[in-house]
């Protein structure tokens, strides 16, 4: 075990990753020391180690870097594109959506494709519009793709491992402002399988579910309403397709309320799919239906007041919290209803 | 399909023609693939578009005899020649035309995405442009794995008005990379006169930008696209980078095979019949005295195999429904 950052946790996945597998490699731009999104060392020491073949820092192509991936892994390597963020992904969504994801298909099978996209995602302070985005709603519609969006350290080196090693393309979010976040990982060669979620706390009146940095916002939310005696299932996804239904129904037949906050805009968003999936499977044991939260649909404003306009808070998260307790709580039944 | 080694030794005489003769088995294949397939068009047996490649027979024959069945391409939704030329087998192509179990790809990707692996043939794009790329990430997986291959990627007079194609050309003139880019130049993005749309001089002067050397050819004449695409290939398997061949050739069928080319002008298409290639090409064998006789047969080989891949295909069954789930992805996939 060892604590270290986010972006250490990664690129030591990808190193580790890269050692074991002589086919794995990967390009994006700026793939050199000082690489500005990943927290600053996301490719410390790979570039001596694997050389200019293997870490390839390319021309600001987004096309052709998912292209080229997409490619290469129908030629037999296995790929890891950086993406810089998912806004410039958005570049390369015809590579994503129309090769990447659909080859293994309507080829009959013949092809498969081994690759990971990775995706910086979210609000980073004052990146404003054009850097900020969350589309994990799109590409869970997409069939073909996996879809990963670890939130700790220790998750984010065992799913991107889990990712290089899936025949089928991963989309693998990081949310931008999670790269310096530390946490311990452990030593060795430990993976988590794709599809499967993460208890990150024990509850009886509520089922909370969450992904990427969200999941902190709801652990302290999770605070204030603990201190206020209702204690909550709080479930981390980390992959979003295929998600972890089994432990969300579980859940939710125990606790009997269900809410889905996420960072994105809420309107189309993820959490609506997973809202409404509960509903369909277990509504019949609820208390009143799910909610969902998400982000007023304007773009990422850049001054602080208007980007704090846009962010889901851990506020946000208990009052919606609140109000789903008080509309499946008999009147005085409930520890926050009743006056200071 | 061979390739044309005595075309190498000696440009005329016996030995060639013999591996022209090939070359025009091969073409008559693809002739007869497409116009038989828009008669099952009429008859309702294929679905949706047909894009026909009739009269662009010599560009796909003579890059690809040049080829390794080790070596891959890349191609668009006008992929049937190409994919005829590399080797694919029509029959398993006409069945995917059909929608029919035994297809190329099952029945899941129909005409616009014919790809046969196993001879090298990693698939045809419905997307403008976009093989590029994927073609450059097949060259760049060569490089890394260390494999002798050239990747040949072909792409229209239009594609050449898309970024990836830009991107592509810059990628591999910079990693160096086992690349043939192939124009064919048919004249027409789908009904727009390809010249009404495009600016400077055309896909060899755009690769010359990028310090790509570039030839272009009569498309037509399948002789002389097979000796620009030998010295091209060669070149490129040697380590020197990507080279573009533009071959300039005609579209004698519309955009798609019920297009009545309402858009041309009267008597350009008959104008093109006069300058096809097979026919052409049986010029070319006669002057070497190459008999007719010998020259029915190989054609009549080709529409003998073609109409045994309709029969084929009409008696193909249709793939079982549930097979709609299988192949979309390990986990995550099937119904749920």
């Amino acid at each position: 075990m060892a604590e270290m950052t986010f972006g250490e946790a990664v690129r030591d996945a990808l190193a580790e990753a890269m050692r074991d597998d002589a086919t794995v490699w990967t390009l994006g731009e700026d793939l050199t020391e000082i690489h500005l999104v990943g927290g600053n060392y996301a490719y410390e020491g790979l570039i001596e180690e694997f050389g200019s073949l293997r870490v390839v820092n390319t021309p600001i192509s987004e096309s052709t870097i998912m292209g080229a991936a997409v490619g290469a892994a129908v030629a037999g390597t296995r790929p890891v594109c950086d993406m810089r963020t998912v806004d410039f992904a958005l570049c390369a969504m015809d590579e994503l959506v129309n090769q990447a994801a659909k080859i293994r298909y309507m080829f009959g099978g013949q092809a498969r494709v081994p690759m990971v996209a990775r995706m910086p995602i979210g609000a980073r302070r004052g990146a404003a519009a054009q850097h900020c985005g969350s589309y994990e709603a799109w590409f869970v519609s997409v069939p073909g793709l996996v879809v990963v969006a670890p939130v700790t350290p220790a998750d984010g080196k065992a799913l991107l491992k889990s990712a290089i090693r899936c025949d089928d393309p991963v989309v693998f979010l990081e949310h931008k402002e999670l790269f310096l976040d530390r946490g311990d990982v452990p030593d060795g060669d430990v993976t988590v399988p794709l599809g499967k979620g993460r208890k990150v706390r024990e509850g009886s009146d509520l089922t909370i579910v969450a992904w990427s940095k969200m999941v902190l916002i709801a652990e302290e939310a999770c605070d204030v309403l603990a201190a206020e005696g209702v204690t909550v299932d709080l479930i981390d996804l980390r992959t979003l397709w295929p998600w972890d239904r089994e432990m969300v129904f579980d859940s939710a037949r125990k606790t009997k309320r269900v809410l889905v906050p996420q960072e994105a805009v809420q309107v189309g968003g993820f959490a609506a799919e997973i809202a409404m999936s509960v509903s369909e499977a277990v509504g019949s044991d609820l208390l009143g239906p799910p909610r969902r939260l998400g982000a007023p649909r304007i773009p990422v404003p850049y001054s602080p007041p208007l980007e704090d306009e846009y962010r889901v808070t851990p506020a946000d998260v208990v009052d919606a919290a609140h109000a789903l307790l008080r509309a499946s709580t008999p009147r005085g039944r409930l520890s926050a209803d009743r006056p200071e | 399909m061979a390739s044309l080694p005595g075309l190498a030794a000696a440009e005329t005489g016996a030995a060639s023609a013999a591996v022209v003769l090939g070359c025009l088995e091969t073409m008559q294949l693809i002739r007869e693939f497409e116009e038989r397939s828009h008669e099952a068009v009429l008859e309702g047996l294929v679905h949706g578009s047909l894009h026909q490649s009739t009269g662009q027979e010599a560009v796909a024959v003579g890059v690809c005899s040049n080829l390794r069945p080790s070596d891959m391409i890349q191609s668009n939704h006008r992929n049937h020649g190409h994919a005829i030329a590399k080797g694919a087998d029509p029959i398993a192509m006409m069945k995917e035309l059909f929608g029919r179990v035994g297809g190329t790809s099952g029945g899941k990707g129909g005409s616009m995405h014919i790809a046969d692996f196993s001879v090298g043939m990693m698939g045809a794009n419905g997307i403008l442009a976009d093989g590029v790329p994927l073609a450059v990430g097949a060259a760049q997986a060569a490089v890394i794995k260390g494999e002798d291959r050239v990747v040949c990627a072909f792409v229209g007079d239009g594609t050449t008005n898309r970024g990836p194609f830009y991107e592509g050309l810059n990628w591999a003139k910079v990693f160096n990379l086992p690349l043939l880019i192939v124009c064919e130049d048919n004249g027409y993005a789908s009904t727009t006169l390809t010249r009404s749309v495009t600016a400077g001089g055309g896909a060899a002067v755009r690769a010359e930008a990028f310090d790509i050397p570039a030839v272009t050819v009569d498309g037509n004449d399948l002789v002389a696209v097979h000796k620009a695409a030998r010295e091209l290939t060669e070149s490129v398997r040697g380590g020197g980078g990507p080279r573009l061949l533009h071959a300039l050739t005609y579209r004698i069928r519309g955009h798609v095979s019920r297009d009545m080319l309402a858009y041309r002008a009267a008597g350009e298409t008959d104008e093109h019949w006069r300058r096809e290639p097979i026919a052409r090409c049986i010029q070319w064998l006669r002057g070497l005295g190459v008999s007719d006789e010998e020259i029915e047969e190989v054609r009549g080989r080709a529409r003998t195999l073609i109409s045994r891949a309709i029969d084929e295909a009409r008696a193909a069954p249709f793939p079982d429904p549930g097979l709609a789930y299988a192949d979309v992805q390990d986990i995550g996939g099937g119904r749920g």
